[in-house]
């Protein structure tokens, strides 16, 4: 398949008063065309700066990428200007941003705010415009909108909103998506519904979506594959069935264990995660998760665990996976869940750091 | 709209009554009367003269007949300018002084956006420590300071301008630059941390991704939501500046409505204070409606109560 993006070795820190905050640290993934990828991770793991930073989209100053390539369509944009960039955002990468009810400006018409896009990256007139973005609000399913269009965003219920804000999106056919927790400020049956629309869409328009959240729940629902962050790193990355029925780091046990399920009984404390996330302006040595990670053994503190492949498409960085490292059992929450899938290797491979 | 404009000038009417009877009855509480200052006048002649001007009736019937003529718009005789109107003293002063303070307005709003918008962008760079030490400067240095400074470089020392009255355009832009430059620096910080605010949001963020340029960005979507705060000084900027400054109209010797505004009082001019405070009252009271019809203009979400009906 067509590889739409290439993330390859990508730092990002931030200067701020306290010293330079190492947000990203080192992040590599690619993506197909058509492909859903979720990353997900706790808040300040990251995954927001890794997306917007595809889109230079973070302020710089004070960030800075001070490292690695990301490859759009094979073409490195890290050393883009801004004025490039503006050729490329809106037209081939677009986003979607987390609270819909300040991501759009409220002085300016629904339609306006579509037709911008449209005049900007493909000459349409007004006219053709107004014309498109009244099929584009009818596409993302708004009722009524010739009416629509001429109205402004406190007209709009949070949920159409959002519907406006992935017309806006969607507006000059971006090979790529990046959705920023899209659905994590609406409500449950509100969600269920931007996520169907999101996927009927992306089948009828053949785009590739980057899915950033925390929810699990979200992440199976939509996503082909995921990549679990944490402190600025990939910690593991998979198809969906290996990471929700063999996940193999502890940091995704964890995840996976503090998800409410169902089958879960009433006195059963739900399980969280002790401890809170590294300071990445002095990152800790060895494994970032090994102070809140019980399974952590001596040498996470001591040294950075390597990535290893479990299969074609499985990836996990952790020490538990080196041949001499000890048997450990994951959570029972986990352990319910893990089945034997055919394609993982017969041992994990070491993935060699090719420069 | 008319349904609210209409409610809004019955309210403008209530307060102007008000306004006209707090100020008679404050007026006649303050010790003295129009004919103390001058030397002792004999009983007979000061008795005529109250009966000539009706200070001899009663407060109420002074009152009323004050609101009867009012409401005609005839502030009656001056005290002080014998054989002058109010009416006369409004109409020679205040062309001269609405030409001055619009002068002044268009200064002030033009360079103060200009000088806000550009720091706000440039923020923290240089070109935003000189906007805003000259914003500092401009609200710092009272106005009669940097009027007699403008006088000193750009009248005497240069040449320019001239350096006092009131007759040509060349005249007018010493006084309006004076007047202008405190509205100016408040205008110019306003901006500033009102489009710093608009720039951090979130729909700025989604203008960029949109691809828009910075320019387009600042200009479509960022100036007219950081407007708001700048029109809701406009208001009372418009009627302090439009009526005079005694300052700046002294200085310059310019015939201007100011100068009644404060002579009147010292001189015990009754009518003049009247008619002076009740025509200042009436360009505030417009000038506020006109910033709240403005307001509903800028912002969609301000829906004018009685204006369209309700959602």
């Amino acid at each position: 398949m067509e590889k739409i993006l290439e993330v390859k070795d990508l730092e990002v820190s931030f200067q701020t008063y306290g010293g330079s905050v190492k947000a990203v640290r080192g992040v590599s993934f690619d993506l197909h065309k058509g492909e859903t990828l979720a990353i997900v991770g706790e808040s300040g793991s990251g995954k927001s700066v890794t997306s917007q930073t595809i889109m230079k989209l973070i302020p710089m100053p004070p960030g800075q990428i001070t490292g690695g390539k990301i490859l759009f369509n094979g073409d490195d944009i890290v050393p883009k200007t801004d004025k490039e960039m503006e050729k490329i955002r809106g037209k081939e990468i677009s986003m979607i941003f987390q609270d819909p009810m300040t991501s759009l400006n409220p002085t300016m018409k629904i339609g306006y705010q579509i037709m911008e896009g449209l005049i900007k990256h493909q000459n349409m007139s007004k006219q053709a415009a107004k014309q498109r973005a009244v099929e584009l609000l009818s596409l993302v399913g708004i009722p009524m909108p010739e009416k629509r269009v001429n109205q402004y965003p406190h007209e709009f219920s949070g949920g159409m909103r959002q519907r406006a804000m992935i017309a806006i999106a969607l507006a000059a056919n971006p090979k790529l998506l990046i959705a920023d927790e899209p659905t994590t400020a609406l409500d449950v049956t509100i969600q269920a519904q931007i996520l169907e629309l999101m996927k009927d869409l992306q089948s009828k328009m053949d785009t590739s979506i980057i899915f950033i959240t925390h929810d699990l729940g979200v992440v199976a629902n939509v996503a082909d594959r995921v990549a679990v962050m944490y402190a600025g790193q990939i910690v593991e990355m998979g198809t969906v069935d290996e990471i929700f029925y063999d996940p193999r780091h502890p940091y995704t046990w964890g995840l996976l264990a503090s998800m409410p399920s169902v089958d879960n009984d009433d006195n059963q404390d739900l399980a969280a995660i002790p401890g809170t996330p590294p300071d990445l302006t002095n990152p800790p040595k060895g494994d970032a998760f090994a102070a809140r990670n019980k399974y952590a053994l001596a040498i996470d503190f001591e040294e950075e665990p390597p990535m290893y492949q479990i299969s074609e498409t499985h990836f996990a960085k952790t020490w538990l996976l080196h041949p001499d490292a000890p048997q450990v059992e994951p959570p029972d929450a986990v352990k319910k869940r893990i089945r034997q899938l055919s394609s993982t290797f017969k041992t994990p491979v070491l993935v060699k750091e090719d420069k | 709209m008319a349904k609210y404009i209409g409610k809004r000038l019955l309210y403008m009417i209530l307060s102007l009554w008000l306004i006209v009877t707090a100020t008679f009855f404050f007026m006649r509480i303050a010790p003295g009367n129009p004919f103390t200052s001058e030397k002792q006048l004999p009983p007979e002649i000061e008795a005529n003269l109250n009966a000539h001007y009706g200070l001899d009736k009663p407060w109420y019937a002074q009152y009323g007949d004050y609101l009867l003529k009012v409401a005609k718009w005839d502030f009656g005789p001056s005290f002080k300018y014998k054989s002058q109107s109010v009416n006369d003293l409004i109409n020679e002063g205040f062309p001269v002084s609405f030409i001055l303070g619009l002068e002044a307005i268009l200064i002030a709003v033009a360079f103060g956006l200009i000088l806000g918008i550009i720091a706000a962008l440039k923020h923290n760079r240089w070109q935003d420590y000189t906007a805003m030490i000259i914003a500092v400067a401009g609200i710092s240095v009272p106005s009669f300071i940097m009027a007699t400074f403008l006088q000193y470089f750009l009248a005497i020392k240069l040449g320019v301008f001239p350096v006092a009255r009131f007759e040509t355009f060349m005249h007018t832009v010493l006084p309006a630059l004076a007047l202008a430059s405190t509205p100016m620096a408040f205008i110019a910080r306003l901006t500033r941390s009102s489009m710093l605010e608009v720039m951090s949001n979130d729909y700025i963020k989604t203008a960029k991704a949109k691809g828009l340029s910075q320019g387009v960005i600042t200009v479509k979507h960022a100036i007219r939501n950081a407007l708001l705060p700048v029109v809701t000084y406009m208001g009372p900027l418009t009627a302090g500046i439009l009526t005079g400054s005694f300052v700046i109209e002294k200085i310059f010797g310019i015939p201007g409505l100011g100068s009644h505004f404060v002579t009147s009082i010292t001189n015990r001019d009754y009518t003049v204070i009247m008619g002076v405070t009740v025509f200042y009252s009436i360009i505030l009271l417009a000038s506020i409606l006109l910033v709240d019809i403005a307001y509903g203009i800028i912002d969609p979400r301000i829906k004018l109560a009685g204006g369209k009906k309700g959602e």
